[in-house]
């Protein structure tokens, strides 16, 4: 794993802190030994591609989901042991609607309100605000089965914020919405994230990513691949991605040959260029000097700079090289 | 509270700590409040339990009626006005015992549902999501039972042992539509989709409800299906109701000669009593399963 991040926080100032989380579902680990420390305040995003653990780590930091090992404590409290504590700070936003189907916009809000233990005036009152805030005045008195899958969306997030709790979870919230859709959502959860709510949400998005959250950590089978800041993690992979333009005078196994002790991964052939990703930035000028015994010249090296894109894929290990030769 | 309306959504609020009974019942309230309003955007939902029992009552009490006496009766049209009024004690148990099925078809499109996860994430006790569909599933089941008997008094049934008697008999019902609603929710969160519940359901309640007294004596049954049928709990059930309401046959064909002696099981002699100790078995495992279930959470 890449700590990009060389900040340290007191136990106090974490929102969320989970150590080791593992969980298996029959021959998958779903969670590999997740470990996260989510400072009090911040925005933090959990990327990855489909499948790599994002939603089981949120539903094991929900209480949903009962780790098989490791612990997570959320707003201070374990998730097992206190798991109603953990329940009354945190509001979800899964990665489908987490909504009443059969009743109306309105019915939904209030019967969250009063679950929460508002009294039936108090519900109404504070239904009818978030229907306002949400544009949903009216559509409230009908059935969400006639919504939209935006309006479905803006519900759920208005559902999650009955009782503004201080850390939200976010998993997904703008999977399967419109650009329109997604726009609005951010705005509400900027809103949102500006009155001091911590927010964890996971994102296959990798502008998403980049966009909102302060501190990043990029999961894959189950694994923190890397974490740090957007700047510091496209800083860091970014800079380290070495091509080398092949010709006669430099084959592909002289070049090989020449940059693998310097490479943090097997370097991939695209066309006619060798793209190897760096492990140490300040090896650069050993690294030229060792193609130029081997026959290549400055002009045909370059360093790129890569984007959020590049970070990803090198991260959960997919091949961008290779993929695109295939297409 | 007052800060909850007055708090504006950028601000964090966290909700008073409130636990102990009083906050489960109103949480149950909120639950039952739910699943009732279902019912006014979905009433197709009563169907099961209205004009199902309806068209029971009607078809086999006139199309059966018209054929099947007791032990020891012929056919007439006075055997035929008995056996209607025989069969509302019948139709009465197989309604609350299907309560199993349609209850389990509900949870599991309620366990689908996105929402179930929001409430587990609420601060609420877990067992007040429960409570509530079953309280809800009585409420729809006694509304059921309501249309049966008005439907069952105009074909010429009636409560015919006292109203204490009576009383008794709807009370039972109510505790074994209870029993019923406890396993239909543990099985409808077994499965994944509503068509297994049914499918299910009706496997296994189908043949419960038809080899049994509730439609037909079992004196004429073949041996071995007479005995799966006296023992089986939906006759104690029916048998306790019939006695309650005062409408069992006439005269009893054993002891007038009419058929060989032989002696009942138990749970045929003591209907009552066995159908009180299914209720308390059936309910007391139906409940802890639904509730263990749905502690485990759904795993995916």
């Amino acid at each position: 794993m890449l700590e990009l991040s060389g900040r340290t926080h007191r136990d106090g100032d974490l929102a969320i802190e989970a150590v080791d989380l593992r969980r298996r579902f029959g021959d998958t680990l779903a969670a590999d030994g997740i470990s996260l420390k989510v400072p009090r305040g911040s925005v933090f995003g959990l990327l990855g591609p489909n499948g790599a653990g994002k939603t089981t780590t949120v539903r094991m930091l929900t209480t949903l989901l009962r780790p098989d090992s490791g612990t997570a404590r959320v707003a201070g409290y374990d998730v097992v042991r206190d798991a109603v504590e953990v329940r009354r700070r945190i509001g979800l936003v899964g990665q489908y609607a987490a909504v009443d189907e059969v009743l109306s916009g309105f019915q939904n809000l209030f019967m969250i309100g009063r679950l929460y233990g508002m009294n039936g005036a108090q519900a109404k009152k504070r239904a009818n605000e978030l229907l306002e805030r949400f544009d949903l005045l009216e559509p409230g008195k009908k059935s969400v089965k006639t919504y939209s899958g935006g309006m479905r969306r803006r519900l759920d997030l208005a559902a999650s914020l009955v009782v503004s709790p201080p850390i939200l979870f976010l998993d997904e919230p703008t999977t399967g919405l419109d650009p329109n859709g997604r726009a609005a959502t951010w705005d509400i959860i900027s809103t949102m994230t500006k009155g001091g709510t911590t927010v964890m949400l996971t994102t296959q998005y990798l502008e998403e990513a980049d966009q909102f959250a302060e501190q990043i950590a990029v999961i894959d089978h189950g694994k923190v691949v890397a974490e740090g800041t957007p700047a510091q993690l496209k800083a860091r992979l970014g800079k380290s991605t070495l091509v080398v333009h092949l010709h006669d005078g430099m084959t592909e196994a002289k070049a090989i040959a020449a940059v693998t002790p310097f490479a943090a991964s097997p370097p991939a052939v695209r066309q006619n260029e060798l793209v190897v990703q760096l492990r140490d930035l300040d090896q650069t000028a050993e690294i030229i000097a060792a193609l130029a015994r081997v026959g290549g010249n400055l002009d045909q090296i370059h360093i790129a700079k890569a984007s959020m894109d590049d970070v990803f894929f090198e991260l959960t290990g997919k091949n961008r090289a290779q993929e695109g030769v295939a297409a | 509270m007052s800060s909850v309306s007055a708090t504006s959504a950028e601000a964090t609020f966290i909700p008073k700590r409130t636990s102990g009974l009083g906050k489960t019942f109103d949480e149950i309230r909120v639950f039952v409040w739910r699943n009732l309003s279902h019912i006014p955007r979905m009433p197709e939902r009563l169907a099961d339990v209205t004009v199902m029992p309806i068209m029971f009552v009607l078809l086999f009490g006139y199309v059966f009626g018209s054929a099947i006496a007791m032990p020891g009766q012929v056919v007439t049209a006075e055997s035929a006005s008995f056996y209607r009024s025989y069969l509302i004690g019948g139709i009465f148990v197989q309604s609350v015992v299907f309560m199993c099925i349609t209850t389990a078809v509900g949870v599991v499109s309620d366990m689908k549902e996105g929402v179930i996860d929001r409430f587990r994430s609420l601060p609420i006790s877990r067992v007040s999501v429960l409570a509530g569909r079953a309280i809800a599933s009585l409420f729809e089941g006694g509304l059921g039972i309501t249309v049966m008997a008005l439907c069952g008094l105009i074909v010429g049934w009636g409560a015919r042992n006292g109203f204490g008697n009576a009383v008794a008999g709807f009370a039972l019902l109510a505790g074994i539509a209870l029993a019923m609603i406890c396993l239909g929710i543990y099985v409808g969160q077994l499965v994944k989709n509503p068509m297994t519940a049914q499918a299910i359901g009706f496997t296994a309640i189908f043949p419960l409800t038809f080899a049994s007294n509730a439609f037909v004596p079992t004196d004429n049954m073949p041996t071995w299906l007479r005995a799966f049928a006296e023992w089986n709990p939906v006759s104690s059930m029916v048998q306790a109701v019939r006695y309650l309401f005062g409408n069992l046959p006439p005269i009893d064909p054993m002891a007038a000669g009419l058929i060989p002696d032989r002696v009942l099981p138990w749970p045929l002699q003591h209907p009552v009593l066995a159908t009180v100790i299914w209720i308390v078995v059936l309910g007391t495992i139906g409940m802890t399963l639904a509730v263990r279930k749905y502690a485990q959470g759904k795993d995916r």
